[in-house]
This record gives structure tokens, C-alpha cells and sequence, in this order.
């Protein structure tokens, strides 16, 4: 199996983030190269840059330790896990990782290397006070956050 | 009006594929003849072995660490330093037709311009430059895009698809159902990225670089300056040409490489004596380059499969070759002759059978890091041709750019303008080329630095998985050419190999800061 984890810090609290990633409509605001999400109960389907639908099975979404994992469902993928978590770093800033399991092994990477720089974004946007349409969540002003940088 | 520069590169092409360079396979009298009217290097060395790295280079005058695109899968930024940039800044047309490869391929969710720039039906995208201003995508105005066959999202697959659907399909797959390198064999002795391909010449993707290259050139007014890269993706495997060229080589007539030693047991001392994961990738334990088929072991190659590969190679060579007169041609046509630069060279090298191997990895030899590199300068500027054999590095090449079109090079490239003699080089002071590797495959981690000096060539290898951080390679590349001899532990060259890594370590780049992320296999 194939695995891949990417991770980083954010200058907010694991509240705030979790109120975007505990969301799963959000993702297309934060993650580049998916440009539409739909949910319906445990289904998710997005809709990637070039077109293409995916639809994913959400299998936790657990506020209490902020995790949120699903799996993508598609003919060419054996196994699939993606499982998010939203560290409290307990100085007002957060730690996420966004983890990938797949089978076939190399789309591993073709899918988990494009969470770095979704982290990245989600990073940026919730520090630069970004309201997330899908998220129920009103965020605090980002300059009472601690700074904080990539992990 | 200036000089134009015709920038042609080809991927994972040996030094030994041109009759300039003393081949006998491949016939290619075109660069041939660039070579004798202009200045041909013996030594030119890339500073990384696999293509997105390489290409990085060669774009941002950078080594690898700094640019920061240190393996394959590894996007390099969009506002990272461009010589395309400063040429359209400082007047150029300029254009790239062919292969980039700064991005990754593998894109599942349709991320990087590269791969949606067919579908958006422009010529370029607007991004941002190294600079702080915004321009087109890494300088250039006119993007046109080719990779190794029929799959993928790039202007070639888009139009082989609209033109000629049938022949999607006669392309060698290049993955397998896992999404792994193939590792199916094919041709006569089903040898590995070896495929019977019944596409019609003027179909394959080296013909359609060079019919795009012209038409971008024709588009141009005849006073304009432009700095054209035309970038073949042969012959890169997998090695299937259109079948119709076939007849050109009999396999069975190719002799065995001189880096190839037939007898197994001679070529399994050779690997003994280098650094483990040699040893470990020939045996098949171990797999530290995505684009090595996992699924392939080395040690199964047969003489017969070394033949055929290397007749495949050399038709693909050929055929580059007569693309390259095309395009000329087209240039003659236009009245441009006189002023234009052309520059032949590749990113990196291919083993094609070298110690039993082939592809390309974590191996610092000659099979991959010494290039083909020709310039023959624009009649105009009247510069004796010349070889050089001191040591250059596909890093010259941006700040060899910028001279040609008059401008100074800028503070952020590594390299210098390329010598136009040896006088020149010694003059200058150039004669140390490095050269990394660093990759990081689902917990196989393989790092090399590389020093090309003074007649040696010279690796030291940091902690990963089958190194403790004490292997080294040394060769002597006049008393031993093919590096059968790996002399880092023998005591009578303690000072020598003393004197290169001390070196090499004072003049290691600075690293990219952040570190940046693997985003895909390749």
C-alpha cells in the first residue's frame, strides 16, 4: 500500500479549523484543483479542475477528535483512505494532517501530493480571515492568532 | 535586430547516439554538421539525471537544490527565475513546442497549467514572475505540448485524439493497471518499454514537434527576435518509433555496447564493487526511481533485448535528426540563417544496457550525465568552431542565452556562459560541474552528490536506505571510460578523492527554502 502524509501549522485554533474541515462542502474553496462538491449524507462527490467526477464515501467525520476520513470510490482504486486530523497545539494554533492510503501504491502520490499544497491554501485562506461559504463557522479575527508557519 | 536562438533538446539521449560524438548506429548528419560549424563539448554534464530536475535547470540556470525541484513529482514554482522571462522581457518572441516536464504529468485533479493548457485553447497563461510582475506562464507566449505517447492532457494527445483517433491506441502504454511504469515487453525479444507502434510517420509525436515548431516560426515577422525550445520527448522510452522506420536497423546487426559486459558474472563483479543499491536494483530488491518499472528485473536483460533497444533508440535518433533539418530548412527559408544560434543538447543520459541496466536512477556515470551539447553560435557573430573538452553543465546553458541575446547574465543563475574553446574555459576559470540526487519513493530514500573535475568524476552518497553515508564512487575517466572501476577505497588516491569532496562540499548550493513537496509520482 501506498502512503503518503503531508501535514502543517496554522496560525489558528483547532476550533477554527476544524469548523472548515469537519465541513466536507468546504473542500472545494480550499483544495486546488477540485472545483465543485456536493454531499449527500455519507456521499461526497467532487469534481476535479479537468472535468472529471469523484465520488468519495465519508466514513468519519468526529468532532470530538476532529477527524474526518473518507474513501474515494473508483474501478482503478483497490483501496483508498484519506483521513484529516486537526492537532490543538494548545498556543492557539493547530497542527493538521491530511494522510493518504491507496492501493495501487503510486496513486498514492498522484492523489496524496496534491495535499500539500491543498494544506497550504486552507492555511492561507484561514489566516487571511477567509469565510468559508460551506462552513457554518464564524471565524475570529486571524490577527488575535498566534503566527504560525508550515510544519 | 539580433541574434535568434533555436534551443533543441531531446530526453534521456547518450552522448554516444551522434556520429559527431563518434556513434555508429544512429545516423545524423544534421547535428553532424552544426557540430563542425559550431562548437562541440565533449563533457557536458547535467546537474540531476531525471527530467524534471534537469529541465529546471536548464530553465532557471539553477542546481536542483536551489530551484528546488530536487526529484521527479516535484512542481517547479511558477514564479521561479526564467531565462524565457528575461528574453521576452528584453524583446524576444519566445515559444516552447514539445516536452516541459516542469510540472508534474500525473495531475488527478487537473492542477498545473501545463496539462490544462490544451483544453483552455490559449496559447499561454498568464502567472507570476520571479520577479513580482505577472506574464506569461515561465516567460513563454506560445506553449505547445508533447510527452511520450497518446495519454495525458497535452496538445499532442489532444490532437492525435481529434485527427486521428485510430491511432491512440498504437502507442505503448506507458503505465501499467496499477499506475506503475510498464514493465511488459514487446518487439522481437520482449524487451522491457520495447512496442511494435504501426503509426504513421507524420503522426508520431517528433514529427508533430517539428510541423509545430515551423508553424510558430511562420508566424513570426522576419525581423522579429526569438528564442525558440523545441523539445523532442524521444528517445526517452518507451522505445516504439512508427514500425514503418524499423527497416533501418536490423537489431540482430547492432553489436553489443562497450559498457554492456556480456559475461554475467563480469558484469555483477562491476556492480559489486559500486555502492549497494546497484547491486540491489539489478537483482530487483530494490526500486528507488518511479520511472525504473517496478515489476522489471535488470538481471533478467538478455543480449538479444540489449540489441533491439538500442536499434530502437537509434531510429528515434534518426528521426529527430531529420526533424531538426525540417526545421532548418524552414529557418533558411525565412532568410534567418545567419543569425540564428542553435543549440543541440538533452537533459540526461540513459544506461540502455550500460552494466546490464537500463533506464535511468541514482547512478552517476557516463551512461547518464554525459550529454550530447552542440552550439553552433549565428554565422554572423563569426565564432570559430571548436571542441572543448573541459566540463560544462546544462546550468550554462540560461546564462549562455542571455549572452547570445546581449544581455548580462542575472545574479540569480549558478552557471556561466558556455566556453567557446578550451582557452576560453581555462581563461574562465569553469572546470567543476556538479551534479545531485535526491529521491524519496514510499520510504526509500537515495542521496548523491557528484563532482565532475579534472579528469575524475567523483560521488559521495548521504544516509538513506541502503547507505550509511561512507559509500563513495571514484573513476578515472581517461584510464577507466566506462567507470567498471570503482577506485573511492583505494588508498593510493586518498588526496585525490580527499581534494574533490572537500571540493565539492565548499561549493554545494544553497538549498531551497521551504523544502518543497513531492505533489506526484512523476
Amino acid at each position: 500500500m501506498g502512503s503518503v502524509r503531508r501535514e502543517v501549522r496554522i496560525a489558528r485554533s483547532a476550533d477554527d479549523v476544524w469548523a472548515v474541515l469537519g465541513d466536507p462542502r468546504t473542500i472545494a474553496e480550499w483544495f486546488p484543483g477540485i472545483v465543485e462538491a456536493t454531499v449527500d449524507g455519507d456521499t461526497r462527490v467532487i469534481t476535479t479542475a479537468s472535468g472529471l467526477p469523484m465520488p468519495e464515501k465519508i466514513v468519519t467525520n468526529d468532532p470530538i477528535q476532529r477527524r474526518f476520513q473518507y474513501q474515494v470510490v473508483a474501478p482503478i482504486i483497490t483501496h483508498h483512505l484519506g483521513t484529516i486530523d486537526v492537532f490543538d497545539l494548545g498556543d492557539g494554533t493547530s497542527l493538521v494532517s491530511y494522510a493518504t492510503d491507496c492501493v495501487p501504491d503510486a496513486l498514492a502520490l498522484a492523489i496524496g501530493g496534491a495535499t500539500g499544497s491543498a494544506l497550504h491554501e486552507l492555511a492561507r485562506l484561514l489566516e487571511s480571515g477567509h469565510v468559508f461559504g460551506g462552513a457554518s463557522a464564524s471565524l475570529d479575527d486571524p490577527a488575535d492568532a498566534t503566527e504560525g508557519g508550515e510544519a | 535586430m539580433g541574434r535568434k536562438i533555436l534551443f533543441v533538446t531531446t530526453d534521456q539521449q547518450r552522448y554516444d547516439t551522434l556520429g559527431c560524438n563518434g556513434g555508429t548506429l544512429a545516423s545524423t548528419p544534421v547535428i553532424d554538421r552544426l557540430a563542425t560549424e559550431g562548437i562541440r563539448y565533449e563533457r557536458a554534464v547535467p546537474q540531476s539525471v531525471v527530467c524534471m530536475p534537469s529541465r529546471s535547470t536548464i530553465i532557471t540556470g539553477q542546481h536542483p537544490s536551489t530551484h528546488g525541484v530536487w526529484m521527479n513529482g516535484v512542481p517547479l514554482p511558477v514564479d521561479a527565475p526564467s531565462i524565457a522571462a528575461e528574453l521576452l522581457r528584453s524583446g524576444y518572441r519566445t515559444a516552447l513546442v514539445g516536452k516541459a516536464h516542469f510540472e508534474p504529468f500525473l495531475d488527478a485533479f487537473g492542477r498545473f497549467t501545463e496539462n490544462s493548457l490544451a483544453r483552455s485553447g490559449e496559447e499561454t497563461l498568464l502567472g507570476p514572475w520571479a520577479d513580482g510582475t505577472v506574464g506569461p506562464h515561465r516567460g513563454f507566449e506560445h506553449l505547445e505540448l508533447a510527452a511520450h505517447g497518446a495519454a495525458g492532457m497535452l496538445h499532442y494527445t489532444q490532437w492525435l485524439a481529434a485527427e486521428h483517433p485510430e491511432a491512440v491506441g498504437m502507442y505503448y502504454s506507458a503505465l501499467d493497471p496499477s499506475f506503475n511504469v510498464n514493465a511488459a515487453g514487446g518487439g522481437d525479444t520482449d524487451a522491457p518499454q520495447v512496442h511494435v507502434n504501426p503509426i504513421p510517420r507524420d503522426w508520431y509525436h517528433t514529427d508533430w514537434v517539428a510541423d509545430r515548431t515551423v508553424a510558430w516560426l511562420d508566424s513570426l515577422d522576419a525581423d522579429d527576435d526569438w528564442f525558440c525550445w523545441m523539445s523532442f520527448p524521444d528517445p526517452h522510452h518507451p522505445w516504439d518509433p512508427p514500425q514503418s522506420e524499423m527497416g533501418r536497423i536490423d537489431w540482430r546487426d547492432v553489436p553489443l555496447p562497450a559498457g554492456y559486459p556480456s559475461d554475467r558474472a563480469e558484469r555483477e563483479r562491476i556492480l559489486d564493487a559500486k555502492p549497494r543499491h546497484w547491486r540491489r536494483w539489478y537483482d530487483g530488491e530494490l526500486v528507488s526511481n518511479y520511472e525504473a518499472p517496478r515489476d522489471w528485473v535488470p538481471a533478467t536483460l538478455t543480449d538479444d533485448q540489449v540489441r533491439e533497444v538500442n536499434a530502437r533508440n537509434a531510429v528515434e535518433c534518426e528521426l529527430i535528426d531529420e526533424a531538426l533539418g525540417r526545421v532548418l530548412d524552414a529557418v533558411e527559408a525565412r532568410g534567418w540563417t545567419d543569425d540564428v544560434d542553435v543549440v543541440f543538447t538533452t537533459d540526461h543520459g540513459e544506461l540502455q544496457g550500460d552494466f546490464g541496466l537500463l533506464f535511468k536512477g541514482p547512478y552517476h556515470v557516463d551512461a547518464l550525465m554525459r550529454l550530447p551539447l552542440v552550439w553552433r553560435p549565428a554565422p554572423a557573430a563569426r565564432v570559430a568552431p571548436a571542441v572543448v573538452t573541459r566540463p560544462v553543465g546544462l546550468v550554462d546553458l540560461a546564462p549562455t542565452f542571455a549572452g547570445i541575446a546581449g544581455l548580462a547574465p542575472r545574479d540569480w543563475m549558478q552557471g556561466r556562459a558556455l566556453p567557446v574553446d578550451d582557452g576560453d574555459a581555462d581563461a574562465r576559470g569553469a572546470g567543476r560541474v556538479l551534479t545531485e540526487w535526491d529521491s524519496e519513493l514510499f520510504g526509500v530514500g537515495v542521496h548523491l552528490r557528484t563532482i565532475t573535475r579534472d579528469g575524475w568524476v567523483c560521488t559521495t552518497y548521504g544516509p538513506g536506505h541502503s547507505h550509511d553515508g561512507t559509500e563513495g564512487e571514484l573513476y578515472d575517466l581517461a584510464e577507466d571510460p566506462l567507470q567498471q572501476v570503482n577506485r573511492w577505497d583505494d588508498p593510493a588516491l586518498a588526496a585525490v578523492q580527499a581534494d574533490l569532496v572537500a571540493d565539492l562540499r565548499d561549493h554545494l548550493p544553497p538549498a531551497h527554502v521551504p523544502r518543497l513537496d513531492v505533489e506526484a509520482p512523476v
